[in-house]
């Protein structure tokens, strides 16, 4: 009896920690194949059976990338919009949730009504006469045009102000008798409260805007200006059969968000949660 | 400084930006989509007409925008089902006890998620290949003929299925994950009393605790699903046969391509329509089944 539980453990045991490592395999594989392949010969990889790994390592598709695609290009662009809008959204968005948790005014309950509504508009509604009010402005093909979009969130002043809740009022209260003005309380006292949400802000807005596919295709026609997902599907359309300057060119669109989010993991997934369950 | 100025200052920087860059366009897209704005009027503003909800009515009259409709019912359909599933088997498996190194897997589950769509669109064509893929080659080895997975109108869309369901799942993992914590012990405990088998145990304490978790989820995942744009576009260009044409991919190639903004606009708020329809139908679901 005992001896045929202690079995029936042993085998579901070894079926949840298979199932684990087949979903692991399957989930890291492709990533792990894109690495590879970047490092092919161009043309080795166009083979049947596919090759696992290159016979002859190079980083031909990487010098190739940056010397004749303008692949530094993209990246800086990328970097820079990325950088850009996650300072700007990461201020207004802090300023604004602050406010909605601590700071009484006349409305705030109606105005954070109105904003959770608006969550339910896809962006994609606003796309067509953004683009004609930034044409209009001259920002289009310019970072401005693709910042301008991502700058204040309706998730960002939602994540902020959940957190910013549990600040104690009397904290700021006494800041307020010892005659410290609003700015100073917000830099000094806030600031330094919110310090986990402000990482987990600052992540969310930096994948997001590397990440982002459809408005910076719409809004940076010059290609000298194009993102990395950007210039990377315009790639793929001309190079359909070069597979292994396309993994390369993967590679370096993907490494950077992956490794800040492994440096990062923990402030990410809490972020993801406040977000979802909560709300 | 007064506090009620403080608030007004402090939330006004987000809020005017948020008006401006996102109300006033939403609401300047409902009138642009009653226009007929197209290239010509965006030369010159003198060229553009009120045409009322001519714009509409044409495109309920355009086979193109009726095969987008359905590629995109079809992909969330079949994708939203799938994805919310395999986010729950992984998350049932982390959860578990018998599993070991959890916090390593959860980390190889979730990778996928951070990572770009058009950079992995691009490897996953490549897996796809027909003469060069890994997919085909590995099927070869239980006797499949090679398939044109991209290429053939019955499998595009079912291979950006899977696509999805391979880049999204890690994310609603995460907020199961966090709802099976949530389930106090003691009910599992005094199932098991009763002689509750496991999958007993799953039907009758997981499900009905995780019931707010999978209402939150699936009106997550539907509303992404519903956006589907970036996967056609790097994968298969909205073909073969126009199979994997989605609602947004229309309106891109609508007012991006050809600049009938109008038209474009008129395609966003139908599936605005359309998303806030299936929502609120699932929540009004969910109240009578007495799911909060």
């Amino acid at each position: 009896m005992s001896g045929s539980t202690a079995m029936d453990v042993r085998l579901a045991k070894t079926i949840v920690n298979g199932l684990l490592i087949g979903l692991a395999v399957l989930s890291l594989a492709p990533l792990l194949w894109m690495l590879s392949v970047s490092f092919m010969q161009p043309g080795e990889a166009s083979s049947f059976p596919p090759p696992l790994f290159s016979s002859t390592p190079t980083w031909h598709n990487y010098d190739e990338l940056f010397a004749k695609a303008g692949m530094g290009r993209y990246l800086l662009n990328s970097f820079l919009i990325a950088t850009f809008t996650m300072l700007i959204a990461l201020l207004l968005n802090t300023m604004a949730g602050y406010a909605f948790a601590k700071l009484q005014f006349a409305g705030r309950e109606r105005i954070f009504r109105v904003l959770l509504g608006a969550l339910v508009i896809p962006g994609q509604v606003a796309m067509m006469p953004l683009f004609l009010m930034l044409k209009q402005m001259g920002l289009i093909n310019s970072y401005a045009g693709a910042i301008v979009p991502g700058m204040a969130g309706i998730f960002g002043i939602f994540l902020v102000r959940q957190y910013a809740r549990s600040i104690p009022d009397e904290l700021l209260e006494a800041a307020r008798i010892d005659g410290a003005g609003e700015f100073r309380i917000f830099f000094q006292i806030v600031l330094p409260a919110l310090k986990p949400i402000l990482v987990t802000l600052a992540i969310f807005s930096f994948l997001g805007a590397w990440n982002d596919f459809m408005w910076p295709l719409i809004v940076l026609s010059d290609a000298n200006l194009h993102t990395l997902p950007v210039a990377l599907a315009s790639l793929s359309r001309e190079h359909v059969q070069d597979n292994e300057l396309m993994m390369a060119g993967s590679v370096v669109t993907v490494l950077p968000v992956l490794l800040l989010f492994l440096v990062l993991q923990r402030h990410y997934l809490q972020g993801l949660l406040v977000g979802s369950v909560k709300g | 400084m007064k506090a009620s100025t403080a608030g007004y200052l402090f939330a006004a920087p987000a809020l005017l930006v948020i008006a401006i860059f996102f109300g006033v366009p939403v609401l300047a897209a409902l009138a642009l989509s009653l226009t007929d704005f197209d290239i010509y009027a965006l030369a010159n503003l003198d060229n553009l007409r009120f045409v009322g909800l001519h714009n509409y009515l044409a495109l309920l009259q355009n086979p193109l925008f009726w095969k987008a409709l359905g590629n995109t019912f079809y992909f969330v359909l079949v994708g939203v089902p799938l994805s919310i599933a395999v986010s729950l088997a992984a998350a049932l498996l982390l959860h578990s006890r018998l599993g070991r190194f959890k916090p390593l897997f959860r980390t190889a589950f979730f990778a996928p998620v951070v990572t770009t769509v058009v950079a992995v669109a691009v490897i996953w064509r490549y897996l796809f290949h027909t003469r060069y893929g890994l997919v085909n080659w590995a099927l070869s080895f239980i006797g499949i003929d090679p398939v044109d997975w991209l290429g053939d109108p019955h499998w595009a869309m079912p291979t950006i299925i899977l696509f999805a369901v391979w880049k999204n799942f890690g994310y609603n993992m995460i907020i199961f994950l966090a709802g099976l914590q949530a389930i106090p012990e003691d009910l599992y405990e005094a199932a098991r009393i009763d002689g509750a088998s496991t999958w007993r145990q799953f039907r009758h304490v997981t499900l009905p605790m995780l019931g707010p978790v999978l209402l939150v989820v699936a009106i997550l995942t539907l509303a992404g699903y519903f956006q589907l744009f970036a996967e056609p576009y790097v994968m298969t260009q909205g073909g073969p046969l126009e199979s994997t044409v989605s609602v947004l991919y229309l309106m891109y190639e609508e007012g991006f391509k050809w600049w009938n903004l109008g038209n474009a606009s008129a395609v966003a708020f139908l599936l605005f329509a359309l998303m806030t329809a299936i929502t609120s139908g699932l929540l009004w679901l969910a109240r009578r089944k007495g799911v909060e």
